[in-house]
């Protein structure tokens, strides 16, 4: 039986927009994972080619498949890509029981100026402790125009997570989150499935916006002591990050918003009049 | 006596030498130390001060440059960056047979 997607809700989706990641620990079920592994070690078949609509990739029953068809992985793809999402690649990241290195942080892969974004789906068939080397990665990291590698220096940032996590546990990113392997001490083999998709229409309101109330849009009062309300759209939009600069952070929020303006599909959105305040330019008449 | 060198990064909130740490790296030139990505989630001074103050040398600072025209909102690399030595005395190597 085919169950209905379940969407995601409006500030789940200001939450990826404002921190680049959204995180489901456990959400696939033993029987789900156990089968996915039992096939990974039989060898999937050989990826379809970039670019192909993602409903022709992976046949119907096999791992893969089952996966992107539970309804919360579903509802949550099409929440945040729109229907008919295109496959750009996936890859198994497996470290083995030996001693590894860790990754340096990085953005996968390269320059990217688009105010459209690919969704990289994240899968832990097994569970991840401490010593196996989850992936570590930067909140708030997604916006940040830089190239691939070269943020390498950046051994350790304020507020980086290091995935310890459940059995089935799924992660969308940004593209542009950094993030990087940890380092395996654990002698087990850690097996990590990625996926990354692309959009294939504007990624306008393919949320469930029932909750999107009017106020969304609505200028609010602002520097008012005792009115922050974290659950507020516009409040998760300027919740800051410990690594933020000082300054930087005023910076996040714009470019926060003009994201947020695309997944609108509307303009005038803004948060806490960070973007409005520095568009108003009255032009001379005449 | 030979030297090795150490190398410690800071990137600061702003660009005043006491302000806070976010992010940081260090490189060990004596060996005794590796330092990889990801192995520390406390900073290791609460400033750059901090590090002045338990002997690292400043050696160089991030200048302030005005943002390029059309690129005033774009957000990218880390701003503030200050860079650290220290030279640590290390045993010579080419010391030779020690004499009867």
């Amino acid at each position: 039986m085919h169950l209905p997607p379940q969407l995601l809700s409006t500030r789940e989706v200001a939450t990826f927009a404002a921190r680049g990641f959204l995180r489901f620990d456990g959400l696939v079920d033993a029987e789900l994972n156990d089968a996915f592994l039992h096939e990974f070690e039989a060898g999937f078949a050989r990826p379809k080619p970039a670019g192909t609509p993602l409903a022709e990739c992976y046949a119907p029953g096999s791992g893969i498949a089952r996966l992107l068809g539970l309804p919360r992985v579903r509802g949550a793809l099409h929440s945040l890509l729109g229907p008919g999402p295109i496959f750009d690649h996936h890859f198994f990241h497996v470290l083995d029981g030996r001693p590894s290195r860790p990754q340096p942080l990085h953005q996968d892969s390269t320059i990217d100026t688009r105010r459209a974004f690919d969704v990289q789906l994240f899968y832990y068939p097994q569970a991840v402790t401490e010593e196996m080397g989850g992936t570590r990665y930067l909140p708030g990291s997604h916006l940040r125009l830089v190239n691939e590698a070269s943020i390498a220096r950046y051994q350790n940032v304020l507020g980086q997570e290091h995935l310890v996590c459940p059995a089935g546990t799924v992660l969308l990113f940004h593209h542009g989150l950094w993030h990087g392997g940890g380092q395996n001490r654990s002698g087990q083999r850690r097996v990590l499935f990625k996926l990354r998709l692309q959009p294939s229409v504007p990624q306008h309101r393919h949320w469930d916006t029932s909750d999107l109330g009017a106020s969304v849009l609505d200028p609010q009062p602002i520097f008012v002591p005792g009115a922050w309300d974290e659950s507020d759209i516009q409040s998760i939009l300027c919740t800051s990050e410990r690594w933020y600069e000082d300054d930087t952070q005023r910076l996040e929020y714009i470019n926060r918003v003009q994201l947020w303006r695309y997944l609108l599909g509307d303009e005038r959105a803004d948060a806490h009049y960070w973007s409005t305040r520095v568009e108003n330019e009255q032009h001379r008449a005449g | 006596m030979a030297h090795r060198q150490q190398v410690l990064i800071l990137y600061l909130a702003n660009s005043a030498l006491d302000s806070r740490v976010v992010s940081w790296a260090m490189y060990d030139g004596t060996g005794e130390d590796e330092h990889l990505p990801g192995d520390s989630d406390v900073p290791p001074y609460a400033s750059g001060l901090a590090a002045l103050r338990d002997g690292w040398r400043l050696i160089q600072m991030s200048q302030l440059v005005p943002p390029a025209p059309g690129r005033e909102f774009t957000v990218s690399y880390q701003r503030y960056e200050f860079l650290f030595e220290k030279w640590l005395p290390m045993p010579d190597r080419d010391e030779g047979p020690p004499s009867s």
